[in-house]
């Protein structure tokens, strides 16, 4: 078996176990590549069809055209979408850049916050998120089945074992659980396995007329474009086997301080 | 594209582990750009010397400490191939961490302090290695710099550390001495110790295999999940160990159910009659047969074993000990049982092999420990030895919330049938005052409740009743059908065929249901009962989610046509009044628990889909 089917039939299992263990589940749907090809995934697994909702937390500042493409996959592969919005903040006006919060503490009303108010709206218990091991240091240090206390606090300190592909399914109540069937891929696997079955991806990632493309998708105020001039899967392909650079350079909220990511995702930031 | 191997490091703490990862990093050129000089800038506002361990050391906690605490992974590469790299802490007290991230590697680098020498995790960590079945090991003896780079040295770790690992059963692939933090023999050889002949670390990486198949393995495929996905009732799972074809007769243990493989099912991949081992995959099957997540499909040649005992070795991680007397819950693939220890026949510390000092059989394994013991589960479970198949020969235990130890069944003289399946547990759940409903779930495993089957006379009830007993009964699930005639003959003698005594008749079984639901049994009746009104009084008198209607569904011509008692051509003479379908009416269930169409459908799948509708809403074993 190849290196891609391996990764693929790990994360089918994985999201098999999500789907048997959690009553109320929900996968969380940011619209970039990875959450897509968690997607694309789940139709894997259960043979055409999403058998739970998709969160998407909006913040109002994606790029439009991310919007554009999620309601077009909406529509073409039958999917239930739940929006969820901090519209509390969003009204106060303290967010980044233009009222009174850093980009941190955007992050985290805006998202963090955000997500909790979807969570307890629909009694979520497990919710799958796309996150990888590769992509920054501390979901490197992740587990496929993660708890979360009842404030969506992460005891990153005292983390259940997992091994065997026996996860942790009992939790006290008011805990959830974030699942992350994506964490044994890295980013070029992403791309390799886009290519591969031909998923359609938004096409901020391709290089635009002026020599630049999206690398990692967020929000436009904190979000920068990568120089390259990768115009397919296969040009990105043949960039990221030679670069150097890390993926989430083009994401400023990480850099407020050196542990700035790490502290979003002790409070629950995904 | 070239292949990847999943390598996890381990070793005594401050041994250097992370160290040499970030070694390895920095010299197969895998370090992001400006990681390096972010690291020596962090580290000189804590005015700390660099380490190149912070790179893997990312958490705040771990930084300050100075030790790693959780397991984490990062790639790299060789012109042979892509490596992923664990790195597992080495303090005993995140021994849990280090089982997660050494679980699932193909190799694993064992590294000694050169300086220090053996120490008690270089030991317990060469132990699990062997326990959780990682065959390729390497030991690297670092901080060589600090003994002078000197052979006898090394030569002496060596012979010591060699002679332990083969008490245990454990070949290493090769030592070799190293200094992590100045690269010697990391990527290049050093040139501080010429009498070093054998290859680098990277080179010697580069000669580990990547994990044996389990395809020559007799097929295992344990059952995940049922979907019902576009009128197919799809079996889903992942092969664990051999291959699955189209064609083969497969029995599913611990029922010991038979049926044959129909098709297999993909999506959006090439279709294939075959299936290998680590694929997820789903199956249909040419008779429907009722099976749950849990069961194990094999071949009839070549089953696992059926059985409510079994010897293992399980090490544990809990914070309370494992104990005797205690139940838990025991998840073997995707299986799981309520199991408690039968008996203990030893307890070492799996760092010196020396038994722990008190009586194993009271105090049980305590935290870090490893027992060699005899478990016993509720029911039968279906399991192989670890050493003939590995993944349906491991376990975890569950205690109350948390995964709390891992074991490997042991070889044994195991019988292949259930023997002592009748083995049931002690009478631990007496209750000396009032028994609740939640008592008498937990002992029978399940709770009570009515399968009202309603339909036309010749729907086909009785045929389906009768055989969702057998198939509850042969699940071990406490089950009695309500029997309409022995109903009239005794309770309901005085009763006759008018709507009022029908009525009658109906509330009377109704109350006989819910008493038998109460004490936890399952109820089956299978009357006419053609009034919605009368079914619904029923419902309302029983607790919720206890009332099951199940809607025989047949048009009268088919019923009339089948006539098994020849009531229809006595009713359309007029030797039977008020005969329902012909000069009574019935009045079909609105909404249903379940409708079944006995003119399309066999009895057999009809009983699949009551029994499928079961365990969802009955689970047979609670905890």
């Amino acid at each position: 078996m190849d290196h891609l089917s391996k990764l693929e039939n790990q994360s089918i299992y994985i999201l098999r176990e999500a789907q048997n263990k959690f009553d109320r589940l929900a996968m969380l749907w940011s619209i970039g590549k990875d959450s897509t090809v968690l997607l694309w995934l789940a139709r894997k697994a259960f043979f055409g069809h999403v058998p739970f909702p998709l969160v998407h937390v909006d913040t109002t500042y994606k790029i439009p055209s991310m919007i554009e493409y999620r309601d077009r996959l909406c529509k073409e592969w039958n999917l239930k979408l739940v929006v969820g919005r901090n519209d509390e903040v969003l009204k106060s006006g303290v967010t980044y850049p233009g009222g009174k919060a850093t980009r941190v503490e955007c992050c985290g009303t805006l998202k963090k916050d955000a997500l909790k108010q979807i969570l307890d709206k629909h009694r979520f218990t497990g919710v799958i998120v796309g996150v990888r091991r590769d992509e920054e240091p501390t979901r490197a240090k992740e587990r496929y089945f993660s708890p979360r206390d009842k404030n969506m606090e992460w005891n990153v300190d005292d983390q259940p074992p997992e091994f065997w592909d026996q996860f942790k399914t009992d939790f006290a109540p008011g805990a959830h659980v974030r699942i992350h069937p994506l964490l044994h891929w890295t980013e070029l696997n992403v791309w390799e396995y886009i290519e591969r079955e031909n998923i359609p991806v938004i096409p901020l990632y391709f290089a635009n007329g002026a020599g630049e493309r999206y690398r990692s998708l967020g929000c436009h105020p904190c979000t920068s474009p990568i120089k390259s001039h990768a115009r397919t899967v296969a040009e990105i392909i043949a960039e990221l086997r030679l670069t150097k650079t890390p993926e989430r350079s083009g994401r400023a909220q990480d850099k407020e301080s050196e542990d700035a990511f790490e502290k979003l995702r002790r409070d629950g930031y995904m | 594209m070239p292949d990847q191997l999943k390598i996890v490091i381990v070793g005594h703490v401050d041994h250097g582990k992370s160290t040499l990862i970030g070694r390895l990093f920095h010299d197969t050129g895998a370090l992001p750009e400006g990681k390096l000089e972010q690291l020596q800038k962090a580290a000189d506002r804590r005015g700390a010397p660099f380490e190149w361990a912070n790179l893997m050391d990312a958490l705040q906690s771990e930084r300050d400490q100075n030790i790693t605490i959780d397991t984490a992974q990062i790639w790299f590469r060789t012109p042979a191939r892509q490596y992923v790299i664990i790195d597992a802490p080495g303090h005993k007290e995140f021994l849990k961490n280090m089982i997660t991230g050494a679980a699932s590697a193909e190799a694993a680098l064992l590294l000694i302090d050169a300086h220090e020498g053996i120490q008690e995790n270089s030991r317990r960590h060469g132990y699990l290695l062997n326990l959780l079945g990682i065959r390729q090991i390497a030991v690297l003896v670092n901080k060589m710099d600090l003994e002078n780079h000197r052979e006898n040295r090394f030569r002496q770790i060596e012979a010591e550390f060699r002679q332990w690992l083969s008490s245990i059963g454990v070949v290493p692939k090769i030592f070799i001495p190293i200094s992590a933090r100045h690269g010697d023999n990391i990527a290049a050889k050093s040139p501080n110790m010429p009498w070093w002949q054998g290859p680098t670390v990277l080179e010697m990486l580069d000669e580990f295999n990547a994990s044996e198949s389990l395809d020559g393995l007799p097929l295992r495929f344990p059952i995940q999940d049922i979907y019902r996905f576009d009128h197919r009732r799809i079996l889903a799972g992942r092969v664990e160990s051999g291959v699955i074809n189209v064609g083969d007769r497969l029995v599913f243990s611990p029922a010991s159910k038979a049926s044959t493989v129909k098709t297999i099912e993909r999506w959006n991949a090439p279709v294939s009659d075959r299936a290998v081992a680590g694929e997820s995959i789903g199956i249909t099957l040419t008779e429907q047969i009722f099976v749950e997540r849990g069961a194990i499909a094999a071949l009839q040649t070549a089953p696992p074993y059926e059985l409510t005992q079994f010897k293992a070795r399980v090490f544990w991680l809990g914070r309370q000990p494992f104990l005797p007397g205690k139940k838990y819950k025991l998840k073997l693939a995707t299986q799981e049982a309520q199991c408690q220890i039968e008996s203990v026949d030893k307890v070492i510390d799996a760092s010196s092999l020396e038994p722990v000092p008190g009586n194993c059989k009271e105090r049980g394994v305590g935290r870090y420990e490893v027992g060699e013991l005899t478990l016993r589960t509720r029911r039968p479970i279906a399991f192989d030895a670890a050493a003939e198949i590995p993944p349906t020969g491991r376990f975890v235990i569950v205690d109350g919330f948390d995964v709390s130890g891992g074991g490997i069944i042991a070889d044994g003289n195991y019988p292949r049938r259930t023997h002592d399946s009748h083995h049931r547990s002690d009478n631990i759940y007496w209750s000396r005052g009032k028994v609740t409903p939640g008592q008498r779930e937990t002992r029978n495993g399940h709770r009570g409740c009515v399968l009202w089957l309603t339909g036309l006379s010749g729907s086909g009830k009785s045929t389906i009743a009768t055989e969702l007993e057998r198939e509850l009964f042969n699940l071990g699930r406490h089950v009695y059908i309500l029997d309409g005639d022995n109903m009239r003959h005794g309770l309901c003698s005085d009763l006759g065929f008018s709507h009022k005594d029908r009525t009658e008749n109906i509330r009377r079984i109704g109350e006989v249901a819910k008493l038998f639901a109460d004490a936890g049994v399952i109820c089956i009746t299978a009357f006419i009962s053609p009034y919605l009104a009368d079914r619904d009084l029923v419902r309302s008198i029983l607790p919720a989610d206890t009332f099951i209607e199940v809607y025989v569904n047949a048009p009268v011509s088919v019923c009339e046509q089948r006539d098994p008692k020849g009531l229809y051509a006595k009713a359309r003479s007029g030797q039977i009044k008020n005969f329902t379908g012909v000069s009574a009416p019935y009045e079909p269930p609105l909404r249903p628990e379940i409708e079944l169409h006995t003119d399309s459908s066999t009895a057999a799948e009809c009983v699949a889909s009551v029994l499928d509708f079961l365990a969802c809403t009955v689970p047979p074993y609670r905890f």
